[in-house]
């Protein structure tokens, strides 16, 4: 049984990695071409809507649970958080959002910032 | 070549006394995993390379599941990495590491489990569908607490980045099941 495990890799392998990234790259330009700015940037906790605000204008905002602290801030027409009292920091180091469906998630405090139409 | 053969009589004459001391020899190898495992994840949690988009890591810790998957089966298999994430996750975690760790785990073992069964793939192979399972998994717990779909859009990159990962793992965990006979 140890015999045929031997081939480190075979063909098989190598066609599974092609096809998942020409799958995976092929879906990534679709969504490429296909985006479009939004209107709007939609805040939820808990998957609780809290606040939708324009994208038109400048805007800070804070927001604070019992969970911790993120800001948000709107600027040009872009989204970013950028301060987070959560111990990973994955949302503020996150790239700004601008388009559609995009998204900002802070784990830790169950806060989703997500742009729509 | 010839050296290399001796060294190939002895290992398996070795692996041929594996039935007699299996349990014990389980259990220390287990243990000896598990040690392995966390060092692994610990090691690359030092290194951080989820920038952009969290989630992207290499998955060292995968190393030793793999190996373990082929060579001491399913059951030490699921200790070992059950026993890394609870261990891990309550030196240097929290509870939802923890969480979405063990839902990565599930899947990606299961993946990994089916997939070997089958003998289509190599080890690369496994350990290709393993990660891109991981991911998953993860997403699939992310879309359930934070109630919003749009966190799918992350398996595209995930998928991508998970493929990479997997190949590397899967190659390096290949070398090691070929050379190592226990």
């Amino acid at each position: 049984m140890k015999q045929e495990e031997s081939a480190i890799i075979k063909k098989s392998d190598i066609v599974l990695l092609v096809a998942i990234l020409v799958i995976a790259l092929i879906t990534f330009v679709y969504i490429m071409l296909t985006k479009k700015p939004g209107a709007k940037v939609q805040i939820s906790i808990d998957g609780k809507v809290e606040k939708t605000i324009s994208l038109d204008e400048d805007y800070e905002y804070q927001v604070t649970t019992d969970m911790g602290n993120n800001r948000i801030v709107i600027k040009d027409g872009v989204v970013d958080v950028t301060a987070a009292d959560c111990p990973d920091k994955v949302c503020e180091n996150h790239v700004t959002i601008k388009n559609v469906g995009e998204t900002i998630i802070c784990l830790p405090h169950k806060l989703v910032v997500e742009i729509v139409e | 070549m010839s050296k290399n053969q001796n060294i190939e009589t002895t290992k398996n004459s070795i692996s041929s006394t594996k039935h007699s001391g299996k349990t014990n020899k389980e259990i220390a190898l287990t243990g000896v995993f598990i040690a392995l495992a966390m060092i692994l994840s610990y090691l690359e949690s030092l290194v951080p390379i989820g920038f952009a988009v969290p989630g992207i890591k290499l998955g060292l810790a995968n190393l030793v599941t793999i190996v373990s998957l082929y060579k001491l089966g399913i059951k030490n298999t699921i200790i070992i990495s059950v026993g890394r994430i609870i261990l891990s996750g309550i030196l240097f975690g929290n509870m939802m590491i923890i969480i979405y760790s063990l839902a990565g785990a599930f899947v990606s073992i299961l993946v990994m489990l089916l997939v070997m069964k089958t003998k289509i793939f190599s080890a690369t192979g496994v350990s290709i569908c393993g990660a891109i399972a991981h991911n998953f998994g993860q997403i699939i717990v992310a879309v359930i607490t934070l109630e919003n779909m749009n966190i799918m859009y992350y398996m595209i990159v995930l998928a991508i980045t998970g493929a990479i990962a997997g190949t590397l793992i899967g190659l390096l965990s290949g070398m090691i099941i070929r050379n190592i006979h226990m």
